[in-house]
């Protein structure tokens, strides 16, 4: 398969198969469509961890209410054999769990697609729709194959049941599955899982369909893929990364993060904390960088909205920190369960005073890991507060990868506390910054005082304009001197041409795909994607300078000049009028086909 | 030259001493500032060792004066930074410094989370009744009818009974003194720090400048009454039975009910584990659970869980 092909799923044929056996599918998006309590974001975490063993591209898309339970809820899962870069525009086969579910999501289903609807639950649209609709009653046979004590429990198994069967899954993998998920629990639970599971598995759908499917076998490589979510990517990369202390509160979609690192920080020696709120958190999260450490908080906007002034101490007093934004709808409180990228202004400027920072955006769920990674490093070395901007849709979403490779990307942490000699000096104006964690002895017998005043080389408060002009320069050059080490970001599609897509953060794959769509139809289109946000890469008009458009994708407003946040940014460092915003805040993801359209409408002449 | 075998050079109050405090002349924050000195001179704790953190207000430039590691954070947010210390650094000996507005107004819900958390370190808040930094705005503890500038016909809102918010949020070391009774704020001193888990000492610390005479009326040289807490000695006499039991939390609000100048001394100490030790059982148990792995056998052993 070429790089450059989509993996639009419209080679999928659901006529009926030759005699000769089942019809194999190089894709399919398969969408879950129910309420939020019945547990269908957990077979969808099976199914997506099954296509990571089976060496298959998978993807997954999620919506989830914000209300505390119950409420429409969605899962996608987007398996293929060749690269799955979105979680699908259309799906192939809809599961609809209640007549809700039903209405609201057959027209998502591509044409000629498959919809298997709860009959106890489901009335059935008649009509000129272009789809094989089939109807089983999910219901009542989970409640008879449960001794028809356990309610409605069990549906999502059941489910779990038909799909093994449809797509000829291998049942012993998903059984093995079902166990690791449920195994832990008491035995009733895995007995009724198992029990629901079967029923499904031989309930003769077969008949219904017309229709047998199979599921290519991916080319990838014969290793296991790692299948996991954003945010505990996110996590393995900040332990990685040599994490040990951190503190945050809760907020969706952060929460998870925070609920993990509180487990597994003190499994490597270290602590994570529970603040009493998203003020006393960053003063915490200081204090352990203070004391020598690399330290990690986060929180989704209206609580960075609240760690904003600890953040400038930050930056002044030169304390490493590692703050994860896992962005959603705002302003305020905004859409808590939508994806949203409109805080990057927010994460490079939101602070008072001249407050430079580092600001990094992961691409897809493995990325997660490797900027958390890169982020740690980058806090030590430049000595500031560094910024991840993840969001809502790489939180939740599940995705496989290959399983990074630790010998490149461990850190194990050390705490220095050699004494400190007679030169020390934590701000030099010629040097990196230099820390005296308390515990280190000063051999001169002066010890420092970190403070967020104004100060000289040496930390002394001082109100000298000329101080702070040169320390303002110092705290922006060390920023200017990493943007000066960073690669341009690599071209994909046409190295040069018509249309530049530039993107930030999740929407990578859509673009990519986009990228690809556009290319289809003869228009000569590239794409770069940021991970650098706060300092870029240097020379980035190199790239621009060799398309006729360059269009910023983003998931924010297009703001009171017509241009979204990061193209805003663009425009004032490279005074390129062709820069221009493709822009939306609906708080859902891009499909491909809206950015092929936008991209198309833009470039009409 | 120094010598292996040689001790480490005793601790003295010229080794604390940094810089002149910019304080006006007269201050209360000057007395607290030696009081701190000659405990730490006494009480010989390692030079590196020790970590004075504050945030913003007259008093907390404390940190500025003592030569030792020090943190000069921002408004009301000392109490969390040094939390984080005291957590991840075990062998430290942490103090927080403060005034009325930093730790009573502006800071007042970490005031309570870090005592019912019982963290382990001294906090020493200097209460003047009044903002002093900015120049004489009503503060959290201003009593009803002090004219200020943002209050210029008399304070109206009820003032903060520090001694109530301490006993109430948790902490488990709760005392009194008066800066102009050196003696006395040494000995709270002392007792504050070695008390393990969250102690704190408030000081009725004067403003010269702003609140003159607030304290006088617990200043005996001023014709005002120091009266001290009498101590249970559990010695079996029937006057020991009228003495305060540090352990009784009601007594301890009883002793904050009364009307100012009030008593002096401690009016509430118990010993119940501290979140550092809490933390670090869970710290040790985890550890045990994975068989002391290291991080690379952890994180590889989680992949392989996702696979």
């Amino acid at each position: 398969m070429s790089p450059l092909a989509t993996s639009e799923p419209s080679d999928i044929t659901l006529d009926p198969a030759p005699s000769s056996g089942a019809t194999e599918l190089q894709n399919a998006v398969i969408r879950f469509a129910g309420n939020s309590q019945d547990g269908i974001q957990t077979i969808g975490g099976l199914l997506a961890r099954l296509a990571g063993r089976s060496a298959r591209e998978v993807m997954t898309y999620m919506t989830i209410p914000s209300t505390i339970s119950g409420g429409p809820s969605i899962f996608q899962v987007h398996l293929g054999s060749g690269e799955v870069l979105s979680a699908g525009d259309e799906s192939d086969f809809l599961f609809a769990f209640y007549q809700h579910s039903y209405d609201n999501h057959i027209g998502s289903l591509r044409p000629g697609g498959v919809c298997i609807y709860d009959s106890d639950q489901v009335q059935e649209l008649k009509g000129d729709l272009d789809a094989l609709q089939v109807g089983i009653p999910i219901t009542s046979t989970t409640v008879e194959a449960l001794g028809g004590s356990s309610r409605e429990r069990g549906k999502n198994l059941f489910v779990l049941g038909l799909v093994t069967q449809i797509f000829k899954l291998d049942r012993e993998k998903v059984v093995g599955l079902v166990s690791r998920q449920f195994g832990g629990k008491n035995e009733d639970v895995l007995r009724n899982a198992m029990l629901a599971f079967d029923a499904g598995f031989a309930y003769p759908v077969g008949d219904l369909l017309r229709v047998e499917y199979e599921l290519q076998q991916g080319k990838g490589s014969a290793a296991d893929k790692v299948t996991t979510d954003g945010n505990t990517a996110m996590v393995l990369g900040l332990l990685a990364g040599g994490v040990r202390y951190g503190a945050a509160y809760p907020i969706t979609p952060w929460s998870t993060i925070m609920e993990q690192l509180r487990v597994e920080l003190p499994k490597y020696g270290g602590l994570f904390v529970q603040a009493e709120d998203e003020l006393g958190a960053v003063a915490m999260a200081l204090g352990f960088a203070y004391s020598g450490h690399t330290a990690v908080t986060g929180s989704a906007g209206p609580g960075i909205s609240l760690k904003m002034e600890a953040l400038s101490y930050g930056t002044m007093a030169e304390l490493p920190l590692v703050v994860i934004n896992v962005q959603r709808g705002g302003p305020s409180t905004g859409l808590p369960t939508s994806v949203e990228q409109s805080d990057l202004l927010q994460a490079i400027y939101g602070s008072h005073g001249d407050c430079p920072r580092i600001v990094l955006a992961p691409k897809n769920v493995a990325d997660c890991f490797y900027t958390a990674v890169e982020a740690c490093e980058l806090a030590r070395t430049y000595s500031c507060p560094v910024f991840v901007l993840t969001d809502m849709a790489l939180a939740s979403r599940i995705e496989a990868f290959e399983e990074p490779d630790l010998s490149k990307h461990l850190h194990e942490p050390t705490l220095d506390l050699a004494p400190r000699g007679e030169e020390f000096k934590p701000y030099p104006l010629d040097g990196p910054t230099r820390h005296a964690p308390p515990g280190s002895t000063m051999t001169a017998g002066t010890y420092p005082v970190v403070t967020g005043l104004e100060h000289d080389e040496w930390g002394h408060p001082s109100a000298n304009p000329g101080i702070h002009q040169k320390m303002t320069e110092r705290r922006r050059e060390k920023l200017k001197a990493l943007g000066a080490t960073l690669p341009l970001p690599e071209t994909f599609g046409d190295e040069n041409g018509e249309i530049l897509l530039v993107g930030w953060g999740s929407t990578w794959g859509p673009i990519r795909e986009a990228v690809g769509r556009l290319r289809e139809k003869g228009r000569k289109v590239g794409a770069v994607h940021l991970r650098h946000l706060n300092p870029m890469p240097n020379d980035l008009e190199t790239v621009f300078s060799k398309y006729d458009h360059v269009l910023v994708v983003e998931m924010n407003d297009e703001g009171l000049y017509g241009h979204g946040q990061l193209a805003t940014l663009l425009r004032a460092r490279h005074c390129d009028p062709k820069i221009r915003s493709i822009c939306k805040t609906d708080g859902l993801n891009y499909r491909v086909r809206d950015i092929v359209s936008r991209v198309e409408a833009a470039t009409e002449n | 030259m120094s010598t292996a075998a040689e001790a480490p050079k005793p601790l003295t109050k010229k080794d604390l001493t940094a810089d002149h405090p910019t304080w006006c002349p007269g201050c209360g924050d000057f007395a607290v500032l030696a009081s701190f000195f000659k405990v730490l001179e006494k009480l010989q704790i390692p030079h590196e060792k020790i970590c004075t953190i504050a945030g913003i207000g007259c008093s907390s430039r404390f940190p500025y004066f003592v030569n030792g590691h020090g943190v000069h954070f921002i408004h009301g947010r000392a109490l969390p930074f040094a939390t984080g210390v005291s957590l991840s650094r075990p062998d430290l000996h942490v103090f927080a410094f403060g005034g009325d507005g930093d730790g009573y107004s502006i800071g007042g819900n970490h005031l309570d989370h870090a005592a019912r958390k019982n963290v382990n370190l001294t906090y020493i808040v200097m209460d003047n009744f009044v903002y002093g930094l900015t120049k004489k705005q009503t503060s959290p503890t201003s009593p009803k009818g002090f004219k200020s500038k943002t209050d210029p016909t008399g304070a109206i809102d009820q003032p903060i009974n520090p001694m109530k918010k301490l006993v109430y949020g948790g902490a488990s070391f709760v005392a009194r003194t008066h800066a102009t009774q050196v003696k006395h704020m040494m000995e709270v001193f002392e007792r504050a720090i070695l008390h393990p888990g969250f102690s704190v000492v408030e000081v009725l610390s004067e403003c010269v400048v702003f609140y003159p005479g607030a304290f006088d009326a617990g200043n005996p040289r001023k014709g005002g009454a120091f009266d001290l807490i009498e101590e249970r000695k559990w010695d079996d006499t029937p006057e020991d039975a009228e003495r305060h039991d540090v352990s009784d939390e009601n007594a301890a609000y009883q002793l904050a009910s009364l009307p100012f100048p009030g008593k002096f001394g401690v009016f509430y100490e118990t010993d119940r584990p501290t979140k550092n030790q809490l933390e670090q059982i869970w710290i040790d148990a985890s550890r045990e659970k994975v068989g002391n792995a290291s991080a690379a056998d952890l994180l590889t052993t989680r992949f392989a869980a996702m696979k």
